[in-house]
């Protein structure tokens, strides 16, 4: 569980360092009036929905996390052979990393009102998502074909599991971008429409991240670190 | 004398919140079923999860029978009986307890209390409620299913869980279960999600975190820590998912099953046991934290007096919940671990005892020299802290490790945790429904029910749990369908379990009362006017009770905190957190 307690360590940090900022020692008892109110004025405050998805993407890191601590604590069984990962794996991250680059590309341009050029970027990013999510069924094909079933060892077993989990949270990320694009369809786009862009882009960003370290840590890279931790701990 | 902040140097416009499009139903559906109204949505989980409840009290009821009279009924055989425990323990925690503070209180009062029309995402909020009502369909369902709920126990160990010596272990019992709880934790992440943002974006203005009512602390507080804590359970629920459908072996050892050998082999049963209980010690807390605050504020309207300590009670709401994900391996001390593990884990387990006595002491001096009105939610708030302590106690025996191991299978374990997290936070709703349901129906709860309601159930309860911590020290175990012939177990015991069981009844029996008070009082109820406990906080100065949708004309500026009773020199003993009121009528000295 070391892993997890890490990320919540870094979840505590940040919450501790937004509560250091909210006048945690001040005393209420005795302070009267309307002034005493931190929050910036003039500014306009943080819209909602991207403290929103800052929270959902917290919760969705403490998943991933809890499935790589489940992970580590079960590869110390002794009956664990690691999974050969398809060379197919490695176009797909491309693909990904592509999409994350289309819907930034889509949310400047948003931002720079070159709403057509956006638009495009969207639907290049949507179509890449899909490309994402055929090209993990076909290596998914490539290992079952090679043997190792869902079954086989608790590896194959770790690995279905965890890239079939990365791949809903990506095709809840296409839902949300498809709905991007109808909204964004027609006139131009709004405050609103950059609004879901960037939200867009950010959730694809972090999902990017997390299959990134998915990968990493099914190809064995991330063993050698993990070992240093634990001499590091021991 | 110390110094007091003038309100000149920054003074603000009124509108600096801005205010909110609603969304305005069109239609009886739109506005009562499918609404998304946070007050509508919060009666609807409530009124679910309390019903929900009554099927989990009635299972009591059930074990009881068989444990004060065994095999006087022919119907609880050892298998129902499992299956009785384990429902009756998750509906419990989970689909009540959580739903209820949460998914009830949560959607209640954060938007009125910190003065906003609503919950800033009110689609996903409607959803949160429809999935929580689909979970419990769905755990329903599975008293119907073939081989009957699970009996697995509500920490659904595994392997026992998913093998056919267990109730449920190879029918629909387990998967139905675990299909709920996923359900359950995706719904409550679109609640949860708003309960957040609702509290960092959508307060008044004026209303600075440390102005909230320690209700809105302890909720928002519960929540964090929910949202963290919950992924744990769901990561656990589909793993075991794969195992006993798709033949994995994530917990799954090798293991012969009626003289044959299973395919799985190599899994790791206490890998679930870390997961569960990386959720479940949290949970604790997550029942915890919104009874402590809410208490917070019933003490103190109820005894006119500010809340003593309030900084302090706020930073011990966070430190709770920021410790209590470090304790959780004080469930499994009899699992098997590096002695220095379990060094590690009683040591912070007892830490936690320093912030939350902090709160025990805090609420007593609120009491003390108070004027205290002995009204119904006083009276369950005031039964809160002694049972709170009561419970409190025998944890502090139970975070010890050599303690534990001896008593850790006994019922003194059951009479500890339902002392300090069944009883307790019950109480709690209970006086927090008899606060607030002047505002949600616009009429009082009747008295003498109340009165009846309160005394049953406070001295039943101990009636009931009491004798349990002293046949667990005895050596009566836990989980045990019947004790039959035992040599350490004395007669007297039968005996204490009959009376145990007569009380529980009984207790039982009291809870349809306060149901029957409930719906009687929509109608027949004393009117109750918008503020009838004189209260500060914001959702007491509606402009309507029950408040409209939107809640407000105007939004609401704050003022000053939550707890200005009886401030010296101020023409009534409470001042509202929305009145302007002159700068020289606060309180001059430091409590």
């Amino acid at each position: 569980m070391s892993v997890t307690l890490i990320f919540l360590a870094v979840i505590a940090a940040i919450a501790g360092w937004w509560l250091s900022q909210q006048r945690m020692l001040s005393k209420p008892w005795l302070e009267v009036g309307q002034h005493h109110d931190t929050r910036p004025q003039g500014r306009r405050p943080i819209e909602p929905a991207k403290i929103g998805l800052g929270v959902f993407l917290a919760v969705v890191g403490a998943l991933f996390t809890l499935f790589i601590s489940a992970y580590f604590m079960r590869m110390a069984s002794t009956d664990w052979w690691s999974t050969p990962m398809p060379k197919l794996l490695w176009l797909n991250t491309a693909v990904l990393a592509s999409g994350s680059l289309m819907l930034h590309a889509a949310k400047v341009s948003a931002e720079r009102h070159r709403d057509d050029a956006s638009r495009t970027a969207l639907i290049a990013a949507l179509a890449l998502g899909l490309a994402f999510l055929v090209g993990q069924v076909f290596a998914w094909r490539e290992l079952t074909d090679a043997g190792y079933l869902l079954t086989g060892n608790a590896a194959n077993s770790f690995f279905y599991m965890i890239t079939a989990m990365h791949g809903l949270h990506i095709v809840g990320g296409l839902v949300a971008l498809a709905r991007t694009i109808l909204t964004t369809r027609k006139g131009p786009i709004g405050s609103k429409g950059t609004l879901s862009i960037t939200l867009c882009a950010t959730y694809w960003h972090f999902m990017l991240a997390v299959w990134i370290v998915l990968f990493a840590l099914f190809s064995g890279w991330a063993n050698d670190f993990i070992d240093l931790c634990r001499q590091i701990l021991t | 004398m110390v110094d007091i902040r003038s309100g000149t140097d920054r003074a603000l416009g009124p509108a600096e919140v801005e205010d909110v499009e609603l969304y305005h139903p069109h239609s009886w559906w739109t506005r009562y079923v499918f609404s998304q109204d946070a007050k509508i949505i919060a009666v609807q989980y409530a009124s679910t999860a309390i019903a929900i409840g009554m099927v989990a009290l009635v299972l009591s009821w059930l074990m009881r029978l068989q444990l004060g009279f065994p095999g006087a009924f022919a119907f609880i055989d050892a298998e129902r009986y499992y299956q009785f425990i384990t429902m009756h323990g998750m509906i419990m925690v989970i689909y009540l307890l959580t739903a209820l503070f949460l998914g009830g209180f949560g959607n209640y009062l954060i938007p009125l209390m910190l003065g906003a029309r609503d919950m800033v995402f009110p689609y996903a909020n409607m959803l949160s409620y429809w999935l929580y009502l689909l979970a419990v369909l769905v755990l329903v369902s599975s008293f119907f299913a073939p081989g009957g709920p699970t009996g697995a126990g509500w920490t659904l160990y595994p392997p026992q869980a998913v093998l056919s010596g267990t109730p449920g272990g190879k029918d629909w019992g387990i998967v139905l279960m675990l299909s709920s709880l996923i359900l359950f934790i995706i719904g409550f992440t679109m609640g949860g999600l708003n309960y957040v943002v609702t509290v960092l974006q959508g307060r008044a203005r004026g209303m600075t975190l440390m102005r909230m009512p320690l209700t809105i602390w302890g909720i928002f507080t519960a929540t964090v820590m929910a949202l963290l804590a919950f992924p744990a359970l769901l990561v656990a629920c589909v793993m075991m998912l794969f195992d006993r459908i798709l033949g994995t072996s994530f917990f799954m050892p090798a293991i012969v099953e009626m003289g044959e050998q299973l395919q799985h082999g190599g899994g790791s049963p206490i890998l679930f046991q870390h997961l569960f209980w990386f959720f479940g010690h949290p949970e604790v807390y997550i029942v915890a934290l919104p009874a402590f605050g809410i208490v917070s504020d019933l003490i103190s309207t109820h005894a006119r007096k500010n809340i003593f300590g309030y900084r302090m009670m706020v930073w011990a709401i966070v430190v709770i919940g920021a410790l209590s994900f470090v304790v959780w391996a004080h469930h499994m001390y009899v699992s098997g671990m590096n002695p220095y593990f379990g060094f590690f884990f009683a040591t912070t387990t007892l830490i936690i005892a320093v912030p939350t006595a902090l709160k025990v002491y805090n609420w007593v001096l609120t009491l003390w020299r108070g004027d205290i009105h002995l009204n119904l939610p006083m009276l369950f708030a005031l039964a809160f802290i002694v049972t709170f302590v009561n419970g409190g106690l025998t944890g502090l025996f139970l975070g010890n490790v050599v303690v534990d191991v001896p008593l850790s299978d006994t019922m003194f374990v059951v009479a500890h945790f339902h002392m300090v997290m069944g009883v307790a936070p019950i109480l709690v709703i209970f006086g927090a429904i008899y606060h607030w349901y002047p505002k949600v129906t616009g009429r009082m709860l009747n008295e003498a029910m109340g009165q009846l309601h309160f005394w049953v159930t406070f001295v039943g309860a101990y009636l009931i749990f009491f004798p349990m911590h002293y046949l667990g020290l005895i050596g009566v175990p836990r989980r045990y369908y019947e004790m039959g012939e035992t040599a350490f177990v004395p007669a007297s015991a039968h005996t204490l379990n009959e009376f145990i069981t007569i009380v529980a009844l009984i207790v039982g029996a009291a809870q349809i009362v306060f149901l029957f008070n409930l719906v009687w009082s929509i109608r027949h109820g004393r009117e109750a006017g918008g503020n009838p406990w004189r209260a500060t906080t914001l959702e007491w100065q509606t402009p309507e009770t029950p408040p409209r949708h939107g809640n407000w004309k105007d939004l609401p500026v704050v003022y000053r905190w939550a707890y200005d009773y009886s401030v010296p020199g101020a023409p009534e003993d409470f001042i509202p957190q929305n009145q302007p009121g002159p700068d020289n009528l606060t309180r001059e000295t430091a409590t």
